[in-house]
């Protein structure tokens, strides 16, 4: 089979395997429903590493491969082909979505084993793996937004997936319009290139715009902000991030994959992609890593102060996305990608290890309820903790430390970095490091609150513990150069994606390091003092106004109701009386009023009717003799 | 032989047929409506009879001819529909049998 036939195979699969679902679903066994899903995965995992091996071993000239299925749009100059492009960053997502995917896929046919939607949750999320893929692969944007589309709609309907349950179909609801504010910001700017350019392929935009384009030129810079619209809605970052804690209300696995893995991180992927646009608007980029630096600083707050497991997980993606966005606003590409994989890696193990945790203690999401699980379930606890520890970046054994410390270097060395962008890093990685231990001291540790009911089977634990390998040895095909020196990742990455410029400063580059180590390793000490120990002040902090202030979200939620929602319930409550809604009323009122008036001759009485039908005689034979 | 001017005769035929009318009008029983529908009937029939007369055609004959069978159907109908009504309603009451409506 020729190589593009494989890459156009790589998303056919998890599609073909939808439709099966779809339409055969209900008279397959679940048994096969569920393997169907998952395989149609792990095969789709298979060729991309197939394809990931052919790409590394003999790099193409254009340094991407290109396969064109079909045209698919053709009006005037407009045309979009069905087409994929295949070069090292679409590489390294396609690994991620297909390999930690199949993982979560088979954890789901565990996970999901009782539950009545069992053939529809696999449809669903085969169609997300389809849509991501598109998503990474196409050669266009009108692809890619059809992808990005797609992704969104997939995670709607699986956020809402227990949809019996009015708060998760609000929480639905609320993630899709959220993003869609972002989806028309990008829209606009997609809009926006095929004026100026005439062509939706992103090679040739990218290439027309760096030629065509002025640096800081106003089109430029809009095009751009709209373009971070969009990433902003999708990944969750400020101000459209009060999405992601709601979407919690999905299955465990949902927000493994969806949630933390891929969907989250298709901003980062789209900033990357379009690169070349944020390099000719530095402004949009020194706001990209502002955005980033700020948004890891609120979720890492509020995430110190949640109670329910999955909301702390949430927080926590939300704040590490934040540092994929400081990567890229400073320019350091290649790592806001090895920390998008490694990311990958460690929220999808935490979430699935959460999920366990709660599926075995009957839907117990408060954390504060649990406690001494370190002996119930020792393969959940020791994954467990070896994610949090890569999450929390414990030095030198964890990948977490590895791609977190590459960003937080690049945030103080590269040309458009700074003190005070580390700072904002290092912060944040010190409340990573405290929230990620207090899950593990409060779930883990103490006495038992509530008894686990069961066991979790294979299915679940087995790719729990493969995550957690990742977890740990993902880290080691990137080290730094004052240790290992070590570059294989970025050698990769840089193949499509610009290098980092970065000051005159690498021999610091061990005193960023240690500091970064030292704090991890404090913050992992005082989550150990706090939250192990339980001082009185962290009782008295517990229940203080600051504190509800961080679990709230920083009241995002109540201002945005304030500003936004309840002023245009307001003016729709209003807009329901206008002049024109009169108008239409009346017309209906005229409809019922002559209803009434003309139903009052069929009474069912015959001899009204015979009396109705003399008058009519009379009255046509009158009109017939006075003519 | 005493003629009768024919526009009496027309006068006569049209005097039965209100007479059926209103009997159709006032009254409530079926088979006294049914029998007034009789009446309206055979004035219609009469004018065909003195039409005939009048112009010494024999069609208007044949068409009485007619006019009587289909009375003779029309009753034979009318009288098994009215004791259906009868048997189902208890009643022959028009005005109460008034189901026939939305």
């Amino acid at each position: 089979m020729p190589l593009t036939t494989i890459i156009a195979l790589i998303p056919a699969l998890p599609l073909l395997s939808f439709l099966i679902l779809v339409f055969f679903g209900g008279q397959l066994s679940r048994k096969i429903a569920g393997w169907i899903g998952a395989g149609s995965v792990g095969v789709s995992a298979l060729l991309t590493i197939f394809v990931g091996i052919s790409f590394i071993n003999s790099l193409p000239e254009t340094k991407s491969y290109s396969v064109v299925i079909w045209q698919w749009l053709h009006a005037g100059n407009l045309t979009a082909n069905i087409a994929f492009s295949l070069d090292s960053l679409s590489l390294v997502f396609i690994f991620v979505i297909t390999f930690v995917g199949f993982l979560i896929h088979v954890y789901s046919i565990g996970f999901m084993a009782k539950d009545e939607g069992f053939t529809r949750f696999f449809a669903y999320m085969n169609l997300f793996v389809c849509s991501m893929l598109i998503l990474v692969l196409a050669d266009n944007l009108l692809l890619m937004y059809l992808g990005w589309e797609g992704v969104g709609l997939c995670s709607y309907l699986l956020i809402g997936f227990w949809y019996k349950e009015p708060a998760n179909g609000a929480a639905a609801r609320k993630a899709f319009i959220i993003t869609r504010i972002g989806d028309a910001a990008m829209i606009i700017g997609i809009f926006i290139l095929f004026l100026s350019f005439g062509t939706f392929n992103i090679q040739d935009i990218m290439l027309l715009a760096s030629t065509k384009w002025a640096i800081c030129s106003s089109l430029a810079v809009i095009t751009a902000a709209l373009l971070l619209g969009g990433a902003l809605g999708k990944s969750a970052q400020l101000p459209l991030q009060t999405w992601l804690p709601d979407a919690m209300a999905g299955p465990s696995p949902v927000s493994a994959l969806i949630h933390a893995a891929t969907m989250v991180t298709a901003g980062v992927y789209l900033i990357a992609r379009t690169n070349v646009l944020f390099s000719l608007a530095p402004i949009v980029q020194t706001i990209i890593a502002i955005i980033g630096a700020l948004t890891l600083l609120i979720a890492g707050f509020s995430a110190l102060a949640q109670h329910d497991l999955k909301r702390i997980l949430a927080y926590s993606t939300i704040s590490q996305i934040g540092y994929m966005f400081l990567a890229l606003g400073i320019g350091a590409y290649s790592a806001a990608i090895f920390h998008f994989m490694v990311h990958a890696f460690f929220k999808a193990l935490l979430f699935l290890a959460a999920g366990v945790v709660i599926l075995v203690l009957n839907e117990e999401h408060d954390i504060f309820k649990m406690g001494g699980l370190r002996k119930k379930m020792p393969a959940v606890f020791w994954t467990f903790l070896i994610g949090s520890a890569s999450l929390s970046a414990l030095p030198l054994v964890t990948a977490g430390f590895y791609s977190k410390d590459a960003i937080l270097w690049f945030a103080f060395s590269s040309n458009s970095g700074g003190i005070v962008l580390w700072l904002a890093g290092i912060v944040g990685a010190f409340l990573t490091a405290l929230y990620s231990f207090r899950m593990i001291f409060i779930t883990f540790f103490g006495e038992v609150k509530t008894e686990p009911t069961f066991s979790a089977g294979k299915l679940m634990t087995v790719p729990l513990i493969i995550l957690a390998v990742l977890s740990v040895i993902g880290g080691f095909i990137e080290l730094p150069t004052s240790m290992g020196n070590f570059h294989l990742f970025s050698n990769l990455v840089n193949n499509s994606l610009p290098e980092v410029a970065i000051k005159n400063v690498e021999h610091l580059e061990w005193v960023f390091q240690l500091i970064s180590a030292l704090i991890a390793s404090t913050g992992i000490y005082l989550a150990y003092r706090f939250y192990f120990k339980k001082p009185a002040f962290i009782e008295a902090f517990n229940h203080s106004r600051l504190n509800h202030f961080f679990e709230k979200g920083f009241g995002f939620d109540k201002v945005y109701d304030v500003v936004f929602v309840k002023p245009i319930v307001w003016l729709a409550e209003i807009d329901k009386k206008d002049i024109f809604d009169q108008l239409n009323i009346s017309i209906s009122r005229l409809a019922i009023w002559g209803n009434h008036f003309l139903s009052i001759a069929q009474n069912g009485k015959l001899r009204w009717y015979l009396l109705s039908f003399a008058i009519g005689i009379a009255f046509i034979l009158t009109l017939m003799l006075t003519k | 032989m005493l003629t009768v001017p024919v526009e009496t005769q027309i006068l006569f035929a049209g005097i039965l047929f209100f007479l059926g009318l209103i009997g159709l009008l006032v009254r409530r029983n079926l088979v006294f409506m049914l029998m007034s529908i009789e009446i309206m009937f055979n004035s219609a029939g009469l004018v065909f009879i003195i039409a005939a007369r009048h112009w010494d055609q024999p069609d208007g004959q044949v068409m009485f001819i007619f006019i009587l069978a289909v009375t003779a159907v029309e009753v034979a109908i009318g009288l098994a529909l009215i004791l259906q009504v009868y048997h189902h309603f208890k009643t022959l009451d028009v005005d109460k049998i008034n189901k026939l409506k939305d």
